[in-house]
């Protein structure tokens, strides 16, 4: 048995994830910024998107931990 | 090139992902506990993840940098190096080859033509195959160095050994897992950064039957943006097959059909994919046979459909241009920082002594030692009595008709991201270009340790040995690897001479294993002055061809030219077709002129005549690699038919 793959792509699309997330929501009133994304707050979209993938990732990471624990 | 600003939010997102590689590192360092850890992963890694860092290891920056460049230039045709190119090559590894070499349990690639025909073979390959990995991943890390000096104003020196530095910490802690787990990284990476800014490039186009409409009108006037003088029907750039089928004239790539499917479908990607250690090592590492025929099927699935990510850009670069929307232009190419003070200097000339038109433009093109375009360079001369020797620059430099396509993706990046965005995409790039240096390093490791060092230098030490040898190895091959960086930064045509070697040594390799796996009549000594006077052969053909439009020396044609080509492109997969018929023609006439040395038992496990059918019974018939191999190339049929 060898690092399980999950934890750290989790973990830093997690991190990743919640930090755009955070940013965009703070900087949401700064229209001039996201005028290069077509005015859509790309920070706190893909952000929540990232978030989502990486606490699939680490969801599946703790249930093949369990499954190993099991055995 | 523009330069970015970066935040301390795009830098927080940089210095996760190097937390990321070598917190990855050292998870994996407990797990090192021999020789076979470290250079083949215990074999232990399940089917998904050495899948995804299969065709990882092929994604390289300069890849994906190139791509889009293509993408701008050619077109849809540029997908052909993934669909023909690739998916039928990595199927055809699947379900024949992979049994050879996971089933014989030889370590490398250059192992089993030991163990299939003797150690000439071998060497011949572990030397070729060991200077070529350090050349690509110098090659890659000098792109990378150049990239973040241009782009970020960060000093060459100190970026090409802080990333080097970062690599080398962690593959030498966790060995070729390390490696295969940062491209799985890098695959999400890529994946992940780049979508967004698609999705907004496709947004503001307007959407795919918009950008077929704007990549129409580039295809009837190419000359509008830049890309050419000669124009071709409005579905060149948007039909894969279509404007092939025409004939080399009709599509952008100056491409016919049997180049394309011959040379790189069959030659090029089968060479590439079915006997480069780089990729098979991944498909090494797997945990049983199961799952080692199934890595290039899986990594397949992702490969048929990366296109959408980095062909696709280029496409909507060229529609952008077209529309010229926000003045958005193809990037120029940078006129040199010592030719400026020409260059004002005769901004200055002309406008004071009064020459207009064409010769005013011609002054100045050969000032900056690029084309220009005539209207905007009549515009600087009429303002510039008013303007600073800066601003005359800048302008001037906007005026330039040449294209950087190596420049398109940035361009787009720039263009759509915001800080924060802009992190993670760079990150993405920074990771592709890393991890491409660690897959070269640790194929160069193994080679190096086990087809070089343990078979010719000093056989029969102990497993602990060869690891120490190993992570000596790793060191080394970093340090030649920054070595070739340098190299390739003094001299500009460095990186044009280390391909065409790629091109002699890639193509004729596969007709050897081809015909060692499935012929058991071709013996050592065939193989060896086959291999060997296959590439001397496609050397010589390099030698009296040159495509149109370049001059004879580099690029071929020095010792005279008995064919030209429409492109280059079209010489490179004809010099492909050419290598690997002359060395399969050699093998096949030197091995039945000389005795097979191995009887039938000690060529079982090796050639497919000889070797017991693997059992199926216990998979379910879906699971079968031949069923799912034929199901991929269905879809991939699909794709083809959709963007014919």
């Amino acid at each position: 048995m060898t690092l399980d793959i999950c934890w750290p792509i989790g973990i830093m699309f997690s991190l990743v994830g919640a930090m755009l997330a955070i940013f965009g929501w703070v900087t949401k009133a700064s229209g001039e910024m996201y005028k290069r994304s077509l005015d859509i707050n790309i920070n706190l979209w893909w952000g929540l998107f990232l978030l989502a993938f990486g606490v699939l990732m680490l969801l599946s990471a703790y249930k093949n931990a369990q499954k190993a624990k099991s055995k | 090139m523009q330069s970015v600003t970066l935040g301390w939010m795009d830098y927080s997102i940089m210095l996760i992902y190097v937390g990321a590689v070598l917190g990855i590192g050292q998870a994996l360092r407990k797990y090192m506990k021999s020789s076979s850890d470290f250079f083949l992963s215990g074999r232990s890694i399940p089917a998904w993840v050495t899948g995804l860092a299969f065709i990882s290891a092929n994604l390289g920056a300069l890849e994906l940098v190139g791509m889009a460049a293509s993408g701008a230039k050619y077109g849809m045709m540029t997908c052909h190096f993934y669909w023909i190119g690739a998916i039928l090559a990595m199927t055809f590894l699947s379900v024949f080859m992979m049994p050879f070499y996971y089933g014989s349990k030889a370590r490398s690639v250059p192992e089993y033509l030991n163990m299939r025909f003797d150690g000439r073979v071998r060497c011949l390959n572990s030397i070729t195959f060991a200077v070529m990995t350090v050349f690509a991943s110098g090659i890659s890390m000098n792109a990378l160095a150049k990239l973040l000096q241009s782009l970020l104003g960060w000093d060459y020196h100190l970026s090409l050994w802080i990333c080097s530095g970062v690599v080398l910490l962690y593959v030498l802690k966790g060995g070729l897992t390390s490696a295969i787990y940062t491209e799985v990284l890098q695959f999400f990476m890529i994946v992940l950064g780049f979508s967004p800014v698609v999705y907004l490039g496709l947004k503001e186009v307007g959407g795919w039957s918009v950008l077929k409409e704007k990549l129409a009108g580039v295809a009837t006037n190419p000359a509008s943006i830049g890309v050419g003088d000669k124009a071709f029907l409005p579905d060149a750039w948007t039909g894969a097959w279509s404007p092939m089928l025409k004939g080399a004239s009709a599509n952008p790539m100056g491409v016919d059909l049997f180049a394309m499917v011959f040379g790189l479908g069959f030659v090029l990607a089968f060479g590439y994919w079915c006997t480069n250690f780089l990729v098979v090592q991944r498909a090494m590492a797997a945990k049983d046979m199961s799952a080692a025929r199934r890595t290039p099927l899986i990594g397949a699935i992702p490969k048929m459909l990366i296109p959408a990510l980095v062909i696709l850009p280029g496409m909507i670069a060229a529609g952008l241009a077209f529309s010229g929307k926000d003045d958005y232009r193809l990037p120029p190419k940078v006129i040199a920082e010592s030719a400026y003070v020409n260059v004002v200097a005769a901004v200055k000339h002309v406008a004071a002594t009064g020459v207009t038109g064409e010769a005013a433009v011609q002054e100045i093109a050969k000032a900056a030692g690029l084309k220009m375009m005539s209207g905007k360079v009549d515009a600087i001369i009429k303002a510039s009595p008013n303007l600073s020797d800066a601003d005359i620059s800048a302008r001037v430099q906007n005026a330039v008709a040449e294209n950087d396509y190596d420049g398109v993706i940035l361009s787009l990046i720039k263009r759509y991201c915001p800080t924060g965005l802009l992190g993670l995409a760079l990150t993405a790039l920074l990771a592709s270009f890393m991890s491409g240096m660690a897959g070269n390093v640790t194929a160069f490791n193994t080679i190096w340790t086990y087809d070089l060092y343990q078979a010719y230098l000093a056989k029969g030490k102990s497993d602990a040995h060869y690891m120490w040898m190993g992570k000596a190895a790793t060191v080394a091959g970093i340090l030649i690897s920054i070595g070739c960086a340098y190299f390739a930064a003094m001299y500009n045509n460095a990186m044009d001479v280390i391909q065409l070697v790629f091109g002699f040594v890639n193509a004729p390799l596969f007709a050897t294993f081809l015909l060692g796996m499935f012929w058991k009549r071709i013996t050592a000594t065939g193989a060896f002055w086959g291999l060997l006077l296959g590439t001397t052969t496609s050397a010589v053909f390099h030698a009296l061809t040159l495509a149109t439009g370049n001059a004879p020396g580099v690029k071929g044609g020095y010792l005279g030219v008995v064919q030209s080509f429409p492109s280059e492109m079209a010489q490179n997969f004809w010099l492909a077709s050419f290598a690997f018929l002359a060395c399969l023609l050699l093998t096949t006439v030197l091995s039945l002129a000389t005795k097979q040395n191995k009887t039938d038992a000690e060529l079982t496990g090796l050639v497919y005549s000889l070797t017991p059918r693997i059992p199926q019974a216990d998979e379910a018939w879906y699971m079968r690699p031949g069923v799912q191999a034929l199901a991929l190339l269905g879809v991939c049929l699909v794709l083809n038919i959709i963007f014919w």
